[in-house]
């Protein structure tokens, strides 16, 4: 008897895994390593695709686990989009090479590097890491500047169209819509933050350049004296000089920055911590890339008015 | 040294190719800082077709215990009384075709003496292609037994090997040359299948057939000997991992070692271990701080001793018998805040008696508190104090700084 419920269960179970994999295999399976891509991923690929973004919004890109169910996740993907610039050098690389999915090696059709393409910022000319943690191949945190985020969306579109020809056309509406939005919402954001052009803003790590080239604000200091290294109290002394010099009012955080050390700067600064996190997600109602954004540039619009 | 010499040239001729290219650029004119460019794309990268790495661990510290090699046995555990360097590894990885990838980790250490010694510790391949999940590994490497055996000593938690494990695979851990075949099961949760068919016979597989047999079965140990299929070793293991919460992870994994050993033919030796790893931290992390880890394994072994000549009198006959040993480590982390890890270990080993004695199967506890500094990613100070009870001889307390730095490519680090 004990056998033969163990055969009846084994079969249902079975059955239960054929009918998953039957449910999603009309839809592509796309994977991405952050919840800003995954966000993209989900305008171009409408109703034709699934994503999971392996990153959760409040966590530090740069810092996630390489946990076995990620190696899953992978291991099922047609798709996979991933920052570049060694964003996830860290903790992609073991992952890849346990989830044996062909589909998403380098160079495959399935494998997107959303960096390829990008003008890329801050590239080092020697490599030194008493320089910090720096990327060999520039700033990785290129995303919030629409511009770049139009760049990486036509890379999704013209890939998804490869792996999956069938719904090319609905990822080419879908692009074309999206960049359309992307190009009004552009005029909206920039006309919110022209009033504060040349504002100086501080942040804690290296993370908002792209963001401030494009509406035209100026990164005073970073609370890090260099990438990935711990704020000391000689360079935080240097920031607050540096800060009161042109009364900086702002320093911007993420969820997963030391909010404590840039409450004591602020402090001493009279300036304002803002949350600004840049992952979708991260705070309630921003879900998409349009809602983020709005979110970022809104909040920062409003300190710099003194609101 | 030639070796050595060939790495260093590659690595100069991939910096005189990164500083070409980036004299190439025309430095963009809203450069921040004078050591930074911007360029329209990012593709180039310094080509070097391969990641070059160098790991080196240097070690410092006192024990009570004057003879430091009989109570320090891993070997890339501090073993002297002052400074040593324990484990230096030069490790190149790449991708070798769209089929496999390479991996070839070569060790460089001083010995109590002073002498370097070098190893070829792990050369392998691994495809990256085959069908239905499958992938196999070949060359030499650590065998896929529980957790921390197939770790290289600079990701370990602690400054020495687990007592438990140098009792079953000997001071290197278990290594040897073969193959093993894994297979990613299509369950909702990872589990993974492994079986390794490797060589039994070798300096690096202890409970088989080893040189250094004759401290495990304290017999004469005669020339190994390949005569069948049966005498390799088999390593089948299987793990699965779940996701408790959205922030709590736990992997799981059984593992067995099962092959000849040289005490007499036909004599064979088991060892089954049970491993479990959990690991906490909060969604919004700082650099991946704080979190609690816990990581437990348990082994068990059973050594079929044949009837053997004693190795220090040869007129004296060990009777045929089975000899049973066991043990488990625990070991706790807590990252307290971002790049400080506060650690503690327990050591169990315990061994039935034998018709013959030896220090290295009697009972042992070791207790061992550390603390470690992450300047960042590619350097750490580590300080451990041990408690160490060893049954048949007394307590001994010994202290250890631990200072590594890593040059070259990024370390990626597995869960």
């Amino acid at each position: 008897m004990h056998k033969l419920t163990a055969i009846k269960l084994a079969t249902v179970a079975l059955i239960a895994l054929a009918g998953t994999a039957a449910s999603s295999a009309a839809r592509l399976r796309v994977v991405a390593t952050t919840p800003d891509l995954a966000a993209l991923a989900r305008e171009i690929g409408g109703s034709a695709v699934e994503v999971t973004a392996l990153a959760k919004p409040t966590e530090d890109p740069h810092f996630v686990d390489a946990k076995p169910s990620h190696i899953v996740t992978i291991n099922r993907a047609d798709v996979l989009i991933e920052g570049g610039a060694e964003l996830e050098l860290g903790w992609l690389p073991p992952l890849l090479e346990s989830a044996r999915n062909s589909k998403v090696a380098t160079g495959a059709r399935g494998r997107i590097v959303a960096s390829q393409g990008i003008r890329m910022r801050e590239i080092p000319v020697s490599f030194d890491r008493s320089r910090g943690d720096v990327h060999s191949l520039g700033n990785p945190h290129f995303l919030i500047d629409p511009v770049n985020a139009k760049i990486v969306a036509g890379r999704m579109a013209a890939q998804f169209a490869q792996v999956d020809p069938a719904s090319a056309a609905l990822y080419r509406a879908n692009l074309a819509s999206f960049n359309a939005r992307v190009d009004a919402k552009l005029r909206q954001w920039e006309g919110q933050l022209a009033p504060f052009r040349g504002a100086k803003i501080v942040t804690y790590h290296k993370d908002f350049v792209y963001f401030a080239s494009r509406f035209g604000l100026e990164v005073l200091e970073t609370l890090e004296p260099k990438p990935g290294i711990a704020p000391s109290p000689a360079h935080l002394a240097r920031v607050i000089g540096a800060m009161k010099a042109v009364n900086a009012r702002v320093i911007l955080v993420q969820p997963y920055q030391n909010r404590r050390t840039a409450e004591t700067v602020a402090r001493q600064t009279g300036a304002r911590v803002l949350d600004i996190p840049q992952q979708p997600g991260a705070r309630r109602n921003t879900t998409t890339y349009f809602d983020m954004m709005d979110y970022m540039v809104t909040t920062l619009a409003t300190a710099l008015r003194g609101g | 040294m030639r070796l050595l010499a060939t790495t260093t040239n590659l690595s100069v001729a991939a910096m005189l190719c990164a500083a070409q290219l980036t004299a190439q650029q025309t430095p963009d004119t809203t450069a921040t800082t004078p050591d930074t460019v911007q360029q329209p794309s990012a593709t180039a990268r310094a080509p070097t077709y391969m990641n070059i790495g160098l790991t080196a661990l240097v070690d410092a510290g006192w024990s009570t215990e004057r003879d430091v090699p009989s109570l320090q046995l891993g070997d890339h555990d501090p073993r002297v009384r002052g400074f040593t360097i324990p484990n230096t590894e030069l490790t190149l990885d790449a991708a070798v075709d769209p089929y496999f990838k390479g991996f070839s980790n070569i060790v460089f250490k001083l010995d109590e003496g002073g002498e370097t010694g070098v190893e070829l510790e792990e050369a392998y391949l691994l495809t990256t292609s085959l069908p239905a999940n499958l992938q196999l590994k070949l060359g030499q490497f650590f065998t896929e037994f529980g957790r921390q055996n197939p770790q290289h000593p600079h990701s370990w938690a602690f400054v020495d090997q687990p007592l438990v494990l140098n009792r079953m695979f000997g001071p290197e851990g278990l290594r040897s040359q073969g193959m093993r075949l894994s297979w990613l099961a299509p369950t909702p949760f990872y589990t993974e299948a492994m079986l390794g068919v490797m060589n039994s016979v070798g300096g690096t597989t202890f409970s088989f057939q080893s040189d250094e047999s004759s401290e495990i079965h304290g017999g004469v140990v005669p020339e190994p000997a390949v005569e069948s299929l049966g005498d390799m070793l088999l390593v089948p293991r299987i793990a699965s991992s779940f996701e408790l919460t959205g922030t709590q992870t736990v992997l799981l994994g059984v593992s067995a070692a099962l092959g000849p050993n040289n005490s007499g033919p036909a004599a064979r030796t088991r060892i089954f271990g049970v491993d479990a790893y959990y690991k906490w931290k909060p969604s919004a992390a700082q650099q991946g701080f704080p979190f609690v880890s816990l990581q437990v394994e348990g082994l068990a072994r059973r050594y079929e001793a044949a009837e053997r000549e004693a190795a220090e009198d040869a007129s004296i006959l060990l009777p045929n018998e089975t000899l049973r040993d066991r043990g488990w480590y625990g070991q706790l982390l807590y990252g307290i805040r971002p790049r400080i890890v506060a650690g503690l270990r327990a050591d169990v080993v315990s061994s039935d008696e034998a018709s013959f004695a030896s220090e290295l199967r009697s009972d042992r506890f070791r207790l061992s508190p550390n603390v470690t500094w992450y300047p960042t990613e590619f350097s750490k100070i580590r300080l451990q104090y041990n408690y160490d009870d060893r049954k048949s001889v007394g307590t001994d307390h010994s202290v250890w700084m631990q200072f590594e730095f890593l040059l070259g490519a990024h370390a990626s680090h597995k869960f």
